[in-house]
């Protein structure tokens, strides 16, 4: 009960949070915390990977970029509906995951860990030699999707249907983590032997946790496209896959909100750092260090602890 | 029910499994009839592990074939064979360490419905399925751990997660249940629990004995009676200890160096020249 009211009353604030900013004229910082919004939710669909499927998977960027690319052409096709073009982008992650899922399942730890690498390079080269999909220069939304009847081109509009598609993500997961399936994928991160000795189809039931978080990728891919008004490479690249690993490990793995901590703190850091030296990266660094050292179990753990 | 006739539940005709030169399986003709306590015995790395392995479908043969209730079910994998009728335990204890016995059991009914693939299997939270929660609570007393339904696998004896592991199997209501050594590193009296418990699997006739629990004794008989416990339960039982294989046993196969040598009444193997010599020599 009281932690229901607690997630309420966030909700409300995070709400609240674009009105403050415009009353003090900081309009700049709406865009920044719909960014923090968008990464918290790729980062909870790789935390649902990670985390409750128990599968170390570093290549999520591919979902996160098809998203993106999804959105941008089809927008260059001429479809600019949201209510069409985010679920098809949607579809278009969850169906590269079922095809990388089936072949990368086969295999386990490390070699999990490098496949779904390749797969997730494999892809980010094939898209920069697409003409049509702008090379290494990304490619650009002509304008923000139409989600009729809101006006996604009103940065704060854009925020509060990022807001509500997270919190709406954040309670489907949450409700799937505790249904059936999910118990089956507890037992399977547990044991996944005794898992297979009482009959359960132990690969089916990793893909399917494969699909949901690179779906979830997808959806803020799309939604990282609008806020961006482009698709771009660097979305696709490596490295983008590391970060959000680096954001479900500092938030913590397997925590309802190790995403969303995560990525608010890795970015926030960075924003943050940013403005009073050159070298963030290294004090990010240090603080991943920290907290991997003093606190295994990421911020939420240290959340759970103090209570 | 009422005739007495044997009928083969499980053939395996020239079945042989090797791992790299060495062929722990190396051409294992055996039938099981239903309703028999089988003992499979023979000496350390004979390949009763492997055996089980290829009967479960933790390994695939290199050859020969496996007919289960008819049915080839050579190349099925392992679900596909718990679905059958097909279930193993663990020489080396497999439990899920972290969550209570309770929830350990009732992922195995959850299993068995096959109903956590319904539409709802996705949204609903398991919690409020409480039939299968009841059921699984049943599966516990009838090991003897209804007492400790609410701790954690982990936390609990060696001989408590032997009994775990059984009624885990049990919940899956297997036509053919494989133990691979279920009591191996027990002290006496859990070995005796444990013996007791197999020797309670055998020809049980009428409704199942079940242990006062918190729900009505009406509905606890009924989700147990069928299944497991209609004097159908088949066993394969690998065992080292030979007071207890002859305690129970119905028939016995030896195995040694990938081979059954013997196979039979308790009594003819016993008398056996050759199973003398090759194994049981000092011990009887
Ligand atoms: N995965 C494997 N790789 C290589 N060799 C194996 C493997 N599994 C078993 N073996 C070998 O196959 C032979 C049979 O092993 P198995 O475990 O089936 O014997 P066992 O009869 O169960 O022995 P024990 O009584 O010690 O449990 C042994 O020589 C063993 O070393
Ligand atoms: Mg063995």
């Amino acid at each position: 009960m009281n932690q229901r009211h607690a997630e309420i009353g966030l909700l409300l604030a995070a709400a609240a949070l674009p009105l403050v900013l415009q009353s003090f004229g900081e309009d700049y910082y709406i865009g920044f915390a719909t960014r923090l919004l968008i990464f918290a939710l790729a980062a909870t669909g790789l935390n649902f990977i990670v985390g409750y499927g128990g599968m170390v998977a570093f290549g999520h960027a591919a979902f996160f970029g098809i998203g993106a690319y999804a959105v941008a052409l089809l927008m260059a096709a001429g479809l600019f509906s949201a209510w069409l073009a985010w679920p098809l982008a949607v579809g278009a992650a969850a169906l590269a995951a079922l095809l990388i899922g089936a072949v990368s399942l086969r295999t386990r730890g490390v070699y999990f860990i490098m496949i779904t690498l390749a797969f997730a390079q494999m892809i980010y080269y094939s898209v920069i030699s697409l003409k049509f999909a702008g090379g290494d220069d990304g490619l650009p939304l002509a304008r923000r999707s139409t989600l009729a009847p809101l006006d996604l081109a009103n940065d704060a509009t854009l925020y509060w249907v990022t807001l509500a598609l997270l919190a709406a993500c954040l309670f489907a997961l949450q409700r799937l983590a505790a249904s059936r399936y999910g118990s089956a994928l507890a037992g399977l991160r547990q044991n996944e032997t005794r898992m297979e000795a009482i009959g359960y189809p132990v690969r089916h039931i990793k893909l399917v946790c494969f699909v949901v978080g690179a779906a979830v990728a997808g959806l803020a891919g799309a939604l990282l496209a609008n806020q961006n008004g482009m698709a771009s490479p660097s979305q696709l690249y490596w490295t983008q896959s590391g970060m959000l690993l680096v954001m479900v490990i500092l938030g913590g793995v397997g925590r309802r909100y190790g995403g969303v901590l995560g990525a608010i703190a890795l970015l926030g850091l960075e924003e943050v750092l940013g403005r009073v030296t050159e070298h963030s990266h290294f004090y990010v660094g240090l603080a991943l260090l920290a907290v991997v050292l003093f606190a295994p179990h990421g911020l939420a753990g240290l959340w759970a602890r103090q209570k | 029910m009422g005739t007495t006739e044997v009928t083969a539940l499980l053939e395996i005709a020239g079945l042989k499994r090797h791992f790299g030169g060495l062929w722990a399986t190396n051409g294992v003709d055996l039938t099981l009839e239903a309703g028999e306590i089988h003992a499979l015995i023979g000496p350390n790395g004979a390949g009763k592990t492997t055996l089980i392995h290829l009967i479960s479908g933790a390994l695939l043969p290199d050859a020969g074939t496996l007919h289960f209730a008819g049915a080839d079910i050579t190349r099925c994998n392992m679900h596909e064979r718990v679905a059958r009728g097909i279930t193993r335990s663990y020489q080396i204890t497999q439990i899920f360490p972290q969550l209570s016995l309770l929830e350990n059991v009732r992922l195995a009914v959850q299993a068995r419905r096959r109903d956590w693939g319904s539409s709802l299997r996705f949204w609903r939270p398991a919690s409020a399925d409480v039939q299968m929660i009841a059921e699984a609570g049943d599966w516990l007393g009838r090991v003897g751990l209804a007492a400790a339904a609410g701790q954690l696998a982990g936390d609990v004896s060696h001989g408590e997660r032997r009994a775990l592991e059984l009624a885990m199997a049990l919940a899956t209501r297997p036509r053919l249940l494989l133990l691979d050594e279920p009591l191996a590193g027990m002290g006496p009296e859990e070995a005796e629990h444990m013996t007791r418990l197999i020797a309670g699997l055998r020809k049980h006739a009428g409704p199942p004995q079940v242990f006062p629990g918190p729900q009505g004794g009406e509905r606890r008989a009924a989700t147990l009676s069928g299944g497991a416990f209609n004097g159908e339960q088949t066993v394969l039982l690998v065992e080292h200890d030979m007071d207890i294989v002859f305690r129970l046993a119905d028939r016995i196969s030896v195995l040694v160096a990938g081979r059954i040598i013997a196979s039979g009444a308790p009594a003819a193997v016993r008398e056996n020249q050759e199973v003398r010599r090759a194994y049981l020599g000092d011990e009887l």
